[in-house]
């Protein structure tokens, strides 16, 4: 499904991620974890387009897509979440959910401003498209409120749906149990199964261990920019070398 | 959706009859500018509003449409029909060339940008005399005509600037409640979630900040063809800080905010002009008060001032 081969970024005269290489099965939920300033969400941020890397290639679905700009690999059906949700938070909840719809619809601005028949009923498509989005998250009584204004779990339902509109092929979400209560990540981790089970493939970067022990199917471990190690929870929670890294440091 | 086609619909009958209560006279050629500055806001309102990009250099495009119109129907003696949408066309092609390199900046560094390029228009209308007649500007501009009649007096400008008015409001209100629209306010909000979502958010600004000249050059082609003279003046930095008020005043992302701020903008100096030399200062302290005490414009303003004074509970303002 996706690819990272020989990742490296360096910024300035800092390396922060070192010839990093794993790949991701499709349909699996993988963790990317490691402790503070192990590069994952600048990981993150080159897959997903938002950096471009010093060096390697990230290949989505056996096509190379390095250095690609975050719209067209929404179009190649990856979206990501990040960690302090980025709402727009001027409009509706509905609204954020139906802007997901973007490259499911294809109305450009003339026809837009002058109101064309088609435009009329591609914008109930969309709207029933959000709501339904909506109804899989559990917002769908919030639609109406302003999404600046929502408590920040639920704005991070929302962000969840919003990528949902997308109707992407791979999600990858950053920290999305950050900031959550216990009662909202137990929610979080049954949704993120829910999306799996829909066929969508699913990295996240976390801390909450548990979280990921509980739901990763596959886990890569970075430290200090450099994979340390990757495999399934079991293994990983096994591992000496993790232990000693990362788990152990914080006893 | 029923609600905001009869709210159009109503305002666009309150133009229509406007004037029979004014009978013709004077008050008819300050709501023609009232009608040519709803325009102008409405299409830095666009970019501003809506996208979140700013320009201080918007006066520019008003006034190359205006003096493209002026220099084709006068030297070259083109139909002002025909100019005015070649100028928009030229305008609009020149405003996309130029989108791409400006809206790369942000921030402070767009707003200097867009300075600048109203100061280049600015110049070049004083400079290039034997175009424009320098500073002592372009006369003899010919008034529009339609199968016959001349649009020569005040109320009929009224009529003709007003439809068209009408018809970039509809424009924009349409444009606004849209997939394209919310894909502005969306870059508006967060660029980087927006484009992650799929929204090519450059050549989306790039689109809007041309559109956005397009209206303006419309808007300057009917001011050359209604006063029939123009002179730099006009056009210059002062007048794009003017549209910046109206927008703010009026209400960013407000399509009727444009319009209460381009009314509120041109009327308050016909209104003021009983206090001598007064009226500056009034007017600077009404906008200084506007700005600290209703940040959302007047199109939010008064709705929360009435409730406040009727003691009724808003509830969220979606408006």
């Amino acid at each position: 499904m996706l690819e990272v081969s020989g990742i490296t970024q360096i910024f300035g005269g800092v390396t922060a991620l070192d010839n990093v290489s794993f790949s991701i099965a499709k349909g699996d939920i993988t963790g990317v974890i490691g402790p503070n300033g192990a590069g994952k969400t600048t990981l993150f941020n080159i897959i997903t387009g938002i950096y471009s890397q010093t060096a390697g290639t990230v290949t989505l679905e056996g096509k190379n897509v390095s250095g690609f700009p975050p719209e067209r690999l929404a179009r190649l059906a990856m979206v990501r979440t990040f960690q302090n949700i980025e709402l727009f938070g001027g409009m509706t909840v509905l609204e954020n959910v139906m802007v997901g719809m973007h490259t499911r619809s294809s109305s450009g601005l003339l026809a837009c401003a002058l109101k064309m028949p088609w435009t009329i009923s591609e914008e109930r498509r969309i709207r029933d498209g959000a709501m339904k989005w909506l109804e899989f998250t559990g917002i769908v009584d919030l639609a109406d409120h302003l999404a600046g204004s929502l408590p920040f779990g639920k704005g991070r339902l929302l962000e969840i749906a919003r990528a949902l509109a997308v109707e992407p092929r791979i999600v990858l979400m950053d920290e999305p149990a950050a900031g959550l209560n216990s009662q909202e990540t137990l929610g979080l981790a049954q949704l993120i199964k829910r999306i799996r089970d829909l066929g969508i493939t699913v990295v996240l970067v976390e801390h909450d261990m548990e979280l990921v022990m509980d739901i990763c199917d596959r886990i890569v471990v970075l430290n200090l920019g450099k994979k340390l190690a990757e495999g399934t929870p079991r293994e990983i929670q096994d591992s000496p070398e993790v232990i000693s890294a990362y788990l152990g440091d914080d006893d | 959706m029923k609600r905001n086609f009869l709210l159009f619909i109503g305002f666009s009958v309150l133009v229509m009859l406007a004037p029979q209560y004014f009978r013709g006279g004077y008050m008819m050629n300050v709501l023609v500018f009232v009608g040519i500055n709803t325009m102008l806001a409405i299409a830095l309102n666009l970019l501003l509003g809506y996208a979140g990009q700013i320009s201080l250099g918007h006066a520019g495009f008003f006034g190359l449409g205006a003096y493209l119109s002026g220099i084709m129907t006068t030297t070259f003696s083109l139909n002002p029909w025909l100019a005015m949408p070649l100028a928009a066309i030229a305008v609009g092609c020149l405003a996309f060339m130029i989108g791409f390199p400006v809206l790369k900046l942000k921030g402070h560094y767009l707003a200097m940008a867009t300075l600048g390029l109203g100061i280049i228009f600015f110049i070049i209308f004083n400079e290039t005399y034997e175009w424009t007649g320098g500073p002592s500007g372009l006369s003899g501009i010919p008034y529009l005509e339609l199968g016959g009649i001349s649009f020569d007096t005040d109320v009929k400008n009224y009529y003709l600037i007003w439809a068209f008015t009408l018809a970039v409001m509809l424009f924009s209100l349409n444009l606004a409640s849209s997939r394209v629209g919310r894909a502005l306010r969306a870059v508006h909000d967060s660029e980087v979630a927006a484009q992650v979502l799929g929204v090519n958010a450059r050549l989306l600004k790039v689109q809007i900040f041309a559109l956005s000249a397009i209206i303006s050059s419309l808007a300057g082609s009917l001011y050359a063809h209604t006063m029939t003279f123009i002179s730099p003046t006009s056009f210059g930095f002062n007048f794009s800080i003017e549209l910046l008020t109206m927008v703010v005043i009026g209400g960013l992302g407000s399509i009727y905010g444009s319009f209460l701020g381009a009314a509120l903008l041109t009327l308050l100096p016909e209104i003021l002009r009983g206090a001598n030399d007064y009226d500056i200062i009034i007017y600077g302290g009404l906008l200084m008060v506007m700005v600290m005490y209703m940040p959302g414009g007047l199109v939010r303003g008064i709705p929360a001032l009435f409730r406040k004074l009727t003691g009724r509970k808003g509830g969220a303002d979606h408006a």
